[in-house]
């Protein structure tokens, strides 16, 4: 019986988001995305390229809000320069935030109401655009509901599998979105019409509350799984190792 | 031999009403921002800012300076949401180019390469082509693929701040990351430099590497000697964000009332004062 917290498992479902990469970039945005590349790199995805937010490529973990000056293991130089190239390349997988999201995968950053006057403006586009039709893009929800999950996004900064097709075979052609992580579950593209599907549910999250917390249908297999538990090694390395000081715990209360 | 020494009043002096300015740094690091300061002190207005943008975006959207913002993003970093800009879009008082952070590279690029457009996948799918109908694509000469042709971003002038400098503009960072000041400073017509420090040449490599001096003189007009120039923004290794008066910058986003305030504190005095209000001038 495994006394995993939901942020640990979160971590985990993040973490799985990398399995298969190799020997790419990984550019988690958010705490529980980052330990969960940290901890892909460190156990099942050996390859994985990490950095530590600034302008550092990591040859051994930091954990999480370690100080600017603390010791670290520095493989390579990952200026922003450098990570533009390396967007350019494909040789990336992005966890990217999403204040909104909708069934084919475009996210939301940038403003919610109309663009020209937005009724609150945030970020800006950022890399979303380019990334997503660039490398595999991944996301991270920490609270799932149906004002992230919606029908139609207000701006798309990432781009969607619809708005891909549109856009043509040059906007397909490395087209790929990966997974959506929440607090309840994991959920792919993985259908005929790459419509959000649940991929697996949290334990003791149901499908017809996570349908409830989502702005429109998702796909339901026959036979839903549940997410994986961390394994014993994994729970040390998130407790010992990753995140010592429990920020994860911020991002979803246990 | 030139000497490009200046001061941050003469560099608004060599600044137009409507020019398209170009500011260097990313979010809340390392933006020339005694060089702001002064532009808020003046009476420049119509202004085009071009930037991965910070506060220099937020103070001119606050002061009315600033008409159109060309950007990736703004944001203040540990606060990820820069209040004076939002106001200043909600309200709908300024113009906005909104771009992706690499398309905004390769604009800068195309200019410093002096040709209109290059192409990029990014873009692409994006409501960036919705809300910049002006953006076209173009199709590969040697295959089906159809590109976003990213227009030349022509900067009138570039803004830097950088760790160290000489007297005859070459420019040296000494943190781990330049950013993209290299591109600001070759897409402009003329560039001006702050910096920490003015040093001798024959000094440059004693303060760092030969790949750390990035920038040639070749691409600067000017250079203002500034401590504390990037302030309240970061200036690694010289200096952390000063997270505390960030803090009080957003939260002068409040009202007007708190906005003058910050403006008569940190904006409306000469530069020797701001050290001293910071505490660390003499």
């Amino acid at each position: 019986m495994s006394d995993a917290t939901l942020a640990e498992i979160c971590a985990v479902a993040c973490a799985e988001a990398w399995r298969g990469s190799g020997e790419v970039l990984a550019s988690p945005i958010g705490t529980i995305p980052t330990i969960g590349a940290r901890l892909a790199a460190i156990t099942f995805e050996p390859d994985l390229v990490y950095g530590d937010g600034d302008a550092s490529q990591l040859g051994a973990p930091l954990p999480i809000g370690a100080p600017a000056d603390a010791e670290k293991v520095v493989e390579a130089w990952l200026p922003f320069g450098n990570i533009f190239d390396i967007v350019w390349s494909g040789k990336r997988h992005v966890m990217m935030g999403a204040t909104q999201i909708d069934r084919f995968g475009n996210q939301n950053i940038a403003c919610i109401g109309p663009w020209a006057k937005p009724k609150a403006q945030l970020l800006g586009v950022r890399g979303a655009p380019g990334n997503t039709v660039n490398h595999p893009t991944s996301y991270w929800v920490p609270v799932h509901n149906t004002r992230a999950f919606v029908e139609q996004v207000d701006c798309a900064s990432g781009v969607g599998y619809d708005r891909a097709a549109a856009a043509g075979p040059t906007a397909q052609q490395f087209h790929h979105v990966h997974h959506v992580v929440s607090n309840k579950g994991v959920f792919d593209f993985e259908t005929p019409e790459h419509a959000m599907r649940i991929r697996s549910l949290h334990p003791g999250v149901t499908v017809d509350e996570v349908q409830e917390l989502t702005g429109f249908p998702l796909v339901v297999p026959a036979d839903v799984p549940t997410s994986r538990l961390p394994t014993d090694d994994e729970l040390r390395l998130i407790r010992e190792v990753l995140d010592p000081n429990g920020a994860r715990s911020a991002e979803v209360p246990d | 031999m030139s000497d490009k020494r200046m001061t941050e009043e003469d560099v608004v002096g060599e600044l137009r009403d409507g020019m398209t300015i170009g500011i260097a740094g990313w979010g809340s690091r390392r933006k020339p921002m005694s060089i702001v300061r002064a532009i808020l002190r003046s009476e420049l207005k119509g202004l085009t800012i071009v930037a991965y943008g910070g506060p220099e975006v937020g103070m001119l959207c606050t002061s009315g300076q600033l008409t159109k913002a060309v950007y990736g993003f703004v944001s203040l970093d540990s606060i990820p949401l820069e209040p004076h800009f939002r106001a200043a879009r909600q309200n709908g008082t300024i113009e906005a180019m909104e771009l992706d952070e690499g398309m905004l590279q390769w604009g800068l690029r195309a200019a410093a390469m002096r040709v209109d457009f290059l192409p990029c996948r990014a873009g692409l799918g994006s409501a960036v082509r919705d809300n910049n109908p002006d953006l076209a694509t173009v199709t590969s000469p040697y295959s089906d693929d159809e590109y976003l042709a990213m227009p030349a971003l022509k900067l009138d002038v570039a803004l830097l701040h950088a760790n160290r400098a000489d007297a005859r503009g070459n420019a040296q960072y000494l943190g781990p990351d330049w950013y993209f000041d290299d591109l600001f400073a070759m897409a402009a017509d003329r560039t001006f430099v702050s910096c920490e420090r003015i040093v001798e040449p024959g000094d440059f490599l004693k303060e760092g590497p030969e790949a750390s001096i990035r920038i040639s003189r070749i691409f600067t007009d000017g250079v203002v000697e500034a401590p504390y120039g990037a302030h309240f923004t970061h200036c690694v290794p010289d200096y952390q964000r000063d997270e505390q008066i960030q803090k009080e910058y957003a939260d002068s986003a409040k009202s007007p009332e708190a906005w003058a305030d910050f403006r008569a504190k940190y904006i409306d005095i000469p530069e020797a004062d701001y050290r001293r209000v910071i505490g660390v001038g003499q």
